[in-house]
C-alpha cells in the first residue's frame, strides 16, 4: 500500500456496489448500517482481507463513520484485518471436534504446510488458523476454506487430498 | 485431471447421509422425508408444506384462524424455545404488543454456535421452507410485517440456501405483499454473522443486525418492547419456528402428546464426541437417554461411557451413572442438575480427561467473552489460566477453592448469560469429577492415559 492511497478510499467496482446494494435493500432506508456485516464479508471475499481503505469505502457507502465499520471488523473473528494466504484454512478445535481429532487435524495441516498455527506459507498460498465452534460438530474434524466452504470429516488422507487439490487448482 | 476450485472443495462437502438421512429418527416432524435434494418449494409443498399457512389465512377452504387462535394453539402445544432457554413459545408470542402502531419485527436466531450444536444448519440446508413457513405463521399471529433470519457466519452454504429458498417463497407468493390474496403481508430477509459466539445471545444478535459490535443489552427492557431498531421484536430459534407448521396442521394437543407434559413435541438432538454415529436425531421429548445413545450407535467401540454434557458446552456435565437414568426433556435434565439447552449432547468415554476437556471449554469462553462486563471479561481469563495450569501439572492445592470461587463470582453478575455459561461447566466438573482435578494437583498428570 503506497502512502498516498491511504488518503483515499479505494473506489469500489460497480459489481461490488451492486452486491452492497442488494444487502442494503433488506433494511429500512434509515438503517443502512445494518448492511455493514455483509459489505465487509463481500470485500473480504473479493480482496482477501479488509483494508483500512475498504473500511472507509464501506463507511462512505453506508453513510456511517469509518470507526463504526472498524468496530465491527475488529469484533468479529472471521474478518481478516491483514492479508492472508490465498487459502485461509480454519480448523475447529473446540471440545466436540477435539474429541474427534480436531486438534490432530490442525496439527497435521500445519505439519504438512510447514507453518506454525496462525502462520502463512512462504509462497503465500495458505494461512492456517484454529477456529471456534462452526456448528458442524457431528462432521468433525471440520475446517473452513476462505470462510465460506465447510469441509467435513477431514481425516489426514482428506487433508492431503484437499491441500494437494488446492495447490493444483486450475485458474 | 485438473479441477477448478469449486470442484476441489465440493469433494469435502457433507452429504449429511450420516448425520441427517440415516433413517434413525423417531416420529420426526422437521427432518421427516428429507434426502438432501428435496429442499425446494415444490417438494416442500408435496410434503404438506405451506398447508399450515394456508389454513390460518383461510386459503384451504376453511375459515382461517385469528391471531389469538394461533397463539392459543402454540400455547396448548407446550412448545418451548429450542435455542437453549426453553421458554414457552406461545407465552413469548403473547408478550408482543400487537396493537403497537409502529413497525414490529420478527427475528430468527440461527446463530448456532453453542459447541456441540449442529441442528439448525441441517434444517436450513435441507428444509429451509419449514422455517420460512413457521416465521410467516408467527408474523401473522403477532401482526408483524418484517422479519430477519440471522444465520451463523460459518455456515455460509446454509445462508445461501436460505436466501435461495426466500426467493422461491417470494416467487410462489408465500412471502411478500398480500400473501395468497389475503391482507397479510410479510417481508423476510436473511442476514449473516461472521464469527462471534456472543451473537447467539438475543440482544447481541439484535446489535449485530443493526450493524454493530455484538455486545448484549441490559434487560429489561426486553426485546418485546425494545428490540431491533428500538421496536417491539420477537426472537425465536430456528428449530422453534420449524416446529410451528406441524402444530398448526395437527393441533396443539397432538404436539403435546408427542412428548410429555410441559415438554411437548419432538426435539432434534445433536450427538457429538465419543459415539459411533455422531449426528442429529429427531426424537420425542422424554425419550430415555439410553435410547438416544443406542440410535447414535452407542459409545465408541471398546469404550465405556464416562460423562455427558447434555445441552451444549454451557450445560453442567453429568456422569454416566446419572445420564443412564434420565429422559431427554427439559424437566428431567434440570432435575438431574443440568439443562437440555440446545439439545447438544457431547459424549465422553472413559479415555477422556475431564481437566483437559474443561481446559478447552474454558479457553473458548475466554476467547468469546465480549469484554463488556468485568466479571466475565476478567473471570473467564482467570478460569482458563487456572484450568490450564491444572492440566499442565502446575496447579496448587488452593486452586480448587479459588476456581469455584471465581466461577461463583461470575454467575449472576453479568449483563448476559455468557458469564454463567463459562462458570457452569467449571462448577459441574468440580462437583462430579473433583477427584480428577485433585489428582492433577497431587500427581501432576491425568488419571487416564494420554489424551487421544
Amino acid at each position: 500500500m503506497s502512502s498516498d492511497t491511504t488518503l483515499h478510499s479505494t473506489p469500489l467496482s460497480a459489481a461490488t456496489i451492486a452486491r452492497f446494494d442488494r444487502e442494503l435493500a433488506k433494511y429500512p432506508d434509515d438503517q443502512k448500517q445494518s448492511a455493514v456485516m455483509a459489505c465487509l464479508a463481500i470485500v473480504q471475499q473479493e480482496q482477501g482481507f479488509v483494508s483500512a481503505d475498504s473500511e472507509r469505502a464501506i463507511a462512505a457507502h453506508l453513510d456511517i463513520a469509518p470507526m463504526a465499520v472498524h468496530e465491527v471488523s475488529t469484533f468479529y473473528n472471521m474478518y481478516n484485518l491483514q492479508p492472508v494466504g490465498k487459502y485461509k484454512i480454519n480448523v475447529c478445535t473446540n471440545l466436540p471436534c477435539q474429541l474427534r481429532h480436531g486438534q490432530g487435524a490442525l496439527e497435521y495441516v500445519c505439519k504438512k504446510l510447514g507453518v506454525e498455527v496462525g502462520g502463512t506459507t512462504a509462497d503465500g498460498m495458505f494461512t492456517v488458523q484454529p477456529g471456534e465452534c462452526m456448528g458442524a460438530c457431528a462432521d468433525a474434524p471440520v475446517l473452513l476454506v476462505n470462510d465460506r466452504n465447510m469441509c467435513s470429516y477431514m481425516s489426514h488422507e482428506k487433508i492431503d487430498q484437499l491441500i494437494d487439490g488446492l495447490r493444483a487448482v486450475k485458474e | 485431471m485438473t479441477m477448478n476450485l469449486e470442484q476441489v472443495l465440493s469433494q469435502f462437502h457433507t452429504t449429511a447421509a450420516e448425520t441427517c438421512f440415516h433413517g434413525r429418527h423417531i416420529g420426526p416432524q422437521i427432518l421427516a422425508d428429507l434426502n438432501g435434494k428435496n429442499w425446494s418449494v415444490n417438494e416442500y409443498e408435496a410434503r404438506g408444506g405451506y398447508q399450515a399457512l394456508r389454513k390460518i389465512l383461510g386459503k384451504d377452504g376453511g375459515e382461517g384462524l385469528t391471531q389469538d387462535q394461533v397463539i392459543a394453539i402454540v400455547k396448548e402445544s407446550g412448545l418451548r424455545g429450542r435455542g437453549g432457554a426453553g421458554f414457552p413459545t406461545g407465552l413469548k408470542w403473547s408478550f408482543m404488543p400487537r396493537q403497537f402502531p409502529g413497525q414490529k419485527y420478527l427475528v430468527c436466531n440461527s446463530d448456532e454456535g453453542e459447541p456441540g450444536t449442529c441442528k439448525d444448519r441441517e434444517i436450513l440446508q435441507h428444509n429451509p421452507h419449514i422455517v420460512i413457513e413457521g416465521m410467516a405463521i408467527a408474523a401473522y399471529a403477532m401482526g408483524i410485517s418484517v422479519g430477519y433470519n440471522y444465520i451463523h457466519g460459518e455456515i455460509f452454504e446454509s445462508y445461501e440456501r436460505f436466501e435461495a429458498a426466500l426467493e422461491e417463497a417470494r416467487a410462489a407468493g408465500f412471502l411478500g405483499d398480500n400473501i395468497m390474496g389475503s391482507n397479510f403481508s410479510f417481508q423476510l430477509h436473511a442476514a449473516h454473522g461472521f464469527g462471534a459466539y456472543i451473537c447467539g445471545e438475543e440482544t447481541a444478535l439484535l446489535e449485530s443486525l443493526e450493524g454493530k459490535k455484538g455486545q448484549p443489552r441490559f434487560k429489561p427492557p426486553f426485546p418485546a418492547s425494545y428490540g431491533l431498531y428500538g421496536k417491539p421484536t420477537t426472537i425465536n430459534n430456528t428449530e422453534t419456528f420449524a416446529a410451528v407448521p406441524w402444530i398448526i396442521r395437527n393441533g396443539g394437543q397432538a404436539y403435546l402428546e408427542c412428548g410429555k407434559p410441559n415438554n411437548g413435541g419432538t426435539k432434534i438432538f445433536s450427538i457429538s464426541g465419543d459415539v459411533e454415529r455422531p449426528g442429529n436425531y429427531e426424537i420425542p421429548m422424554g425419550t430415555p437417554f439410553t435410547k438416544l445413545l443406542e440410535l447414535a450407535g452407542g459409545v465408541r467401540a471398546g469404550r465405556q461411557l464416562k460423562a455427558v454434557i447434555p445441552g451444549g458446552s454451557s450445560a453442567p456435565v453429568l456422569p454416566a451413572s446419572i445420564m443412564m437414568d434420565i429422559t431427554m426433556d427439559y424437566d428431567s435434565i434440570a432435575k438431574a442438575g443440568s439443562m437440555l439447552g440446545s439439545g447438544a449432547v457431547i459424549v465422553m468415554d472413559d479415555s477422556r480427561c475431564m481437566v483437559k476437556s474443561l481446559q478447552r471449554l474454558s479457553y473458548f469462553y475466554m476467547h468469546e467473552s465480549c469484554g463488556q462486563c468485568t466479571p466475565c471479561r476478567e473471570g473467564t481469563g482467570w478460569l482458563w489460566r487456572m484450568v490450564d495450569r491444572l492440566e499442565r501439572g502446575e496447579g496448587r492445592p488452593s486452586d480448587m477453592d479459588l476456581l469455584d470461587n471465581v466461577a461463583e463470582n461470575i454467575m449472576g453478575r453479568t449483563i448476559c448469560a455468557l458469564g454463567d455459561a463459562a462458570a457452569m461447566p467449571v462448577r459441574g466438573m468440580l462437583k462430579h469429577f473433583r477427584a480428577e482435578f485433585e489428582h492433577h494437583i497431587t500427581h501432576k498428570t491425568c488419571m487416564v492415559p494420554a489424551y487421544v
